[in-house]
């Protein structure tokens, strides 16, 4: 029997009560306030005392109120019908929360993440008598673009055998499909779902393999120079303003993978309802349906309750490794992951634990890095692969990224995407600092070359901030020219503007084209009569540049400005500025 | 259930301390001193210790002064009858008008449920150039004016307000000294725009911590409004009164300081008010622009860094003037694709050759020579900061986007603007690009 207990004190969202029988940590407990049962989870026992962190408002909530623990941890549901859906932290289904309650979320309300009426077209793929572990294949489920693995459910341990499997045939979420014997006698009646704990690591798979293979995100400055792999991580970190959140819409558009799950965690409301309301209109790079189809958005934005943003990042990542299991590349962008830092330094401070660095609890690092472990990428036992990449953004205060968050973060990822406020201010979009980032991932362009135009870079920036003290006069031409094609690399290949139609996304192909074009112009030895004419003939090279990255491709206009840009490249400057 | 008590335990900064049965988390009480009545809220209970936060300060306060629990939280009455009102920060009458009780709403209610927003799509014209064609103001937009001290903030959020065209103007005031109020109060009753609004004001002279009510107060009358279809704008000045509010009762209840003493749920605190920001689909929006004003002029101070972590841009005042950069409205690209052809890319290459302009200017300070490329980039700067970026000017969007094409014909080639070839051809001034403006 679950432990019952009475509330002794708040202290915000944390409510202190006596409780009797068992209590376990994690566990869900509802406090019955004003009719309305709030849930919370345990997260410290002291004596006969638990404390719980509550999920929802707790005005009202007074002392001698009664709190029923439910023997169960904070879980999410897993089956058919997730994608293309709005959840909150707790895994509510937003959407009919609002057809059931109107324009603001009531407190005390939950609904199942799945509605148990929806129909499912089922077909079995095991047979009566067949072994089986948690994990493995069932039967599949077409949802959407997707072929949606039914699976063994995880929480089951040991050896199970099939008494019966359902024919082929749709079948809703609450009906049984089948019938499981287990090791000890017992018997499981499976039907399309089942729950999972989101703070326990999915690993039914056979092994963790090394993130070698990229993950095409059509944002050049990322595949070219700071690529991203499957099953891999990766951080953005910057300062307001600077472009995380716009850089993570982009690539949730266009990133080249199965399933998509944003991760909203306590940041702006309407930066979710634009993913809403665009997505359904764009197209899926890979299938060409909508990509909403290929989506999850878990939001708990920054005016929801704070205790329900941690829950919402782990809930995120257990979608993600679910639809791992199936054999998918998916990709998880949280933004922020700040704000879940900061939940945690909350809820660290109610409990009066003794403060790290900027108050931050002490066990942020390892909090940090159980989370971005979750990434991976498997091999299953049914011998297909699959990968979970996680990218999160990182809002330090001040911009600063000595701060506790950040340098946790940097200490575990694969990848560090450094914008910066310089960058961003002069609109040099995405503001990823080419000179601060780096990735440790191979991309789709050849190290050495990569290498090559980071060199670049750090030489033309070295020559800048001479010229500050020496100025253009004490510069050599050499040395001007350097820097002329540093500035060139990063405007016309570098920067990319996410709101012009044809630029915002660059595929393989056309990348390692873009990229060989900008090497040619590098590579080309100039030979000008002055510093002024050098920087006219780069200007409007650039610009030819920039026009190009704003052409469909293919198409003939495409072509011949290519062409145009390598004849005038083979004249080496030689037609000065009036090109 | 006894709910009057005559023992006060504990004072220490603006928070008491009884022992009581019953009250519930963020019920208000009446405390009754020598020095008159003030309202408190519960704000932690441990066991029978009841620990409440006096609005009115607790200087005065004795420990056997009369304390009485109220038996439901903050909440403000709600009605037409609003409009042309003055209140206080606990929502009592700061006017001669009678004290209202009827219809009264909940204060800090629950939050919208985010699949029941619409996008922002319509903009806020205010004749502003550096707003309307850098930074668009946008109708439901949260926003701030990020403000160093001695710079004319109110006189912006004032000069929006009356040219907005909207149908509730909610103004919430905190800690604002007296001058700025009795300036408000005028600017809104010569232009008979004080028959839309209504005003929850606290001046530096009241008690600190009854700041804290008034972006409740003015935020829930402002999303009723919104509710019943009213296109509402809430303006709340100074954001950073507010936080400095927290921050002293937070010290008081021993919290462990984050950032320069502020409490570690900040950009909670703050967050939980600016998305109240919103367009209701079928309904009215509430728009909301708040001032931010910078200690010593420090962007990377913790109330305008959350800020701007929180709200959907800022206006960077400086100078007299709004900075483009630490300007920005992250909401603009959803107006501004549809106001001209010309908007987004005259918008980034305006920016990004002022932003030359400012490298030049740096080396002409260093003593360089310059380059025939910089002697037109200061040409550049000067007409940029003369015609687009002084506050005085007041012209339209379509003025302003003219006005840019003139300065960069006036400085530049054609190909040095970073413009698309296309906009090139349909918008560069054709008569001699040397002439005039
Ligand atoms: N790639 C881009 N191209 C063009 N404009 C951009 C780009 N990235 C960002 N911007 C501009 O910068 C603004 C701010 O970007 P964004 O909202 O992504 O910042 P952020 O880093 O997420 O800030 P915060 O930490 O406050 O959430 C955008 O609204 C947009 O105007
Ligand atoms: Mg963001």
């Amino acid at each position: 029997m679950s432990a019952q207990g009475r509330v002794e004190g708040i202290n915000g969202n944390l409510v202190k009560c006596r409780f009797s029988g068992a209590v376990m940590q994690n566990e869900i407990g509802y406090v019955r306030t004003e009719g309305k049962l709030l849930k919370g989870e345990v997260i410290r026992i002291k004596g006969e005392m638990a404390e719980l962190q509550i999920f929802e408002d707790t005005k009202g909530v007074g002392r001698g109120d009664s709190v029923e623990f439910t023997g169960a941890l904070l879980s999410a549901q897993l089956g058919p019908g997730l994608l293309g859906k709005l959840f909150d932290g707790l895994q509510n289904p937003l959407n009919r929360l609002a057809e059931e309650k109107g324009f603001f979320t009531p407190r005390g309300y939950q609904i199942p993440a799945l509605e148990p009426s929806d129909s499912w077209d089922f077909t079995p793929k095991t047979k009566p008598g067949a072994k089986v572990l948690a994990g493995d294949l069932l039967g599949e489920v077409p949802e959407g673009q997707i072929n949606h693995k039914i699976m063994v459910p995880f929480f089951l341990k040991g050896t199970w055998s099939v008494i019966h499997i359902n024919p082929a045939g749709k079948y809703r979420l609450d009906q049984p499909i089948g019938e499981l014997l287990g090791p000890e006698g017992q018997k499981h009646e499976l039907t399309l779902s089942f729950f999972w704990p989101v703070k326990n690591a999915i690993k039914f798979y056979q092994e963790r393999l090394a993130p070698n293979e990229p993950l095409v995100t059509q944002v050049r400055i990322v595949d070219g120079l700071f690529p991203v792999a499957k099953g891999g991580t990766y951080c953005i970190p910057g300062p307001f303003g600077a472009g995380k959140t716009v850089l993570q819409q982009i690539t949730s558009r266009y990133a080249e993978v199965d399933v998509v799950i944003l991760a909203a965690c306590g940041e702006r409301a309407n930066e979710v309802v634009e993913t809403i309301k665009e997505f359904p209109g764009l197209k899926d790079p890979k299938t060409g349906r909508s990509l909403m189809e290929r989506t999850i958005i878990i939001c708990n934005t920054s005016s929801m309750p704070v205790a329900a943003r941690e829950s919402s990042v782990y809930t995120a990542v257990t979608l993600g490794e679910y639809y791992r299991m199936m054999g998918l590349d998916v990709l998880l962008l949280a933004d922020s992951t700040s704000r879940w830092a900061q939940a945690l330094r909350e809820r660290s401070g109610r409990l009066e634990e003794i403060p790290g660095e900027e108050a931050f609890p002490a066990y942020l690092e390892s909090m940090i890095a159980g989370f971005y472990e979750r990434a991976g990428r498997v091999r299953l036992r049914s011998g297909g692969l699959g990968s979970l990449t996680i990218g999160g953004t990182v809002s330090p205060a001040g911009g600063n990224f000595e701060e506790p968050v950040t340098k946790a973060t940097l200490k575990v990822v694969g990848a560090f995407h450094a914008l910066s406020r310089e960058r961003s201010d002069a609109r040099r979009f995405p503001a990823i600092d080419p000179l601060e980032s780096w990735s440790k991932y191979q991309g789709i362009i050849p190290n050495s070359r990569r290498l090559g135009m980071s060199n670049l870079l750090k030489t033309a920036n070295e020559i800048g901030q001479m010229m500050k003290v020496v100025g253009e006069e004490g510069t050599s031409i050499e040395d001007y020219i350097t820097f002329l094609k540093g500035e060139f690399f990063d405007a016309a290949y570098l920067q990319q503007n996410a709101f012009d139609e044809v630029d915002a996304a660059t595929d393989q192909d056309r990348q390692e084209e873009a990229f060989a074009l900008s090497e040619a112009l590098i590579k080309q030895t100039f030979i000008f009569e002055d510093k002024e004419s050098a920087r006219q003939y780069f200007a409007k090279l650039r610009h030819r540049y920039f026009d190009l990255n704003c052409t469909k491709r293919p198409s003939e206009a495409y072509e011949k400005g290519r062409q145009s840009i390598l004849e005038t490249l083979k004249k080496g400057g030689q037609d000065g500025a009036d090109l | 259930m006894e709910r009057i008590y005559n023992h006060i335990l504990q004072i220490a900064g603006n928070v008491i301390m009884v022992e009581a049965e019953g009250p519930k988390f963020a019920e208000l009480a009446e405390v009754e001193s020598a020095h008159g009545k003030s309202l408190a809220e519960v704000i932690r209970i441990d066991g029978e210790k009841v620990y409440l936060q006096v609005f009115g300060g607790t200087a005065g306060v004795a420990t056997n002064d009369r304390l009485q629990f109220l038996g439901h939280q903050m909440q403000v009455p709600f009605s037409g009858a609003l409009l042309g009102r003055i209140f206080d920060g606990k929502g009592e009458p700061r006017d001669s008008g009678p004290g209202l009780k009827d219809h009264l709403i909940e204060t800090a209610g629950p939050c919208i449920n985010p699949a029941t927003r619409v996008m922002p799509s319509k903009m806020i014209r205010t004749g502003i150039p550096m707003i309307d064609v850098f930074n668009s103001l946008v109708e439901a937009q949260k926003i701030s004016i990020f403000s160093g001290s001695g710079e004319p903030h109110n006189q912006l959020l004032a000069r929006i307000a009356l040219q907005a065209e909207v149908d509730v103007i909610v103004l919430g005031c905190m800690g604002v000294l007296y001058d700025d109020y009795l300036f408000f109060k005028e600017e809104l009753e010569s232009s008979d725009a004080i028959n839309r609004a209504v005003l929850f004001v606290h001046t530096a002279a009241d008690p600190v911590v009854e700041s804290l009510k008034v972006p409740d107060l003015a935020l829930a009358v402002a999303e009723k409004f919104a509710i019943e279809g009213k296109r509402v704008l809430t303006l709340l000045t100074d954001m950073t009164n507010f936080a400095d509010a927290l921050k002293e009762i937070a010290i008081v209840m021993e919290q462990v300081p984050s950032n320069r003493g502020y409490p570690g749920d900040l950009y909670t605190q703050l967050a939980q008010r600016y998305e109240k920001a919103a367009d209701f689909e079928g309904a009215g929006s509430l728009t909301l622009l708040s001032v931010t004003t910078m200690p010593a002029g420090d962007v990377t101070h913790p109330v305008p860094d959350n800020t701007g972590y929180i709200t959907e841009g800022q206006y960077y005042l400086a100078g007299g003037r709004i900075e483009p950069f630490g300007s920005l409205s992250r909401l603009k690209q959803l107006v501004n694709k549809e106001t001209r052809s010309d908007h987004r890319g005259l918008m980034d290459a305006l920016i990004q050759l002022y932003a030359a302009f400012k490298e030049a200017l740096e080396k002409r300070a260093m003593g360089f020579k310059m380059s025939p490329w910089d002697q037109k980039l200061l040409k550049y700067g000067d007409l940029f900061e003369a015609k687009l970026m002084n506050l005085e000017v007041n012209i339209t969007l379509e003025e302003a986007l003219d006005q840019s094409w003139a300065i960069l014909a006036e400085c530049f080639e054609p190909e040095e603007t970073r413009l698309k070839t296309e906009l090139i051809e349909t918008y560069w001034p054709k008569a001699g690009h040397h002439g005039s403006t």
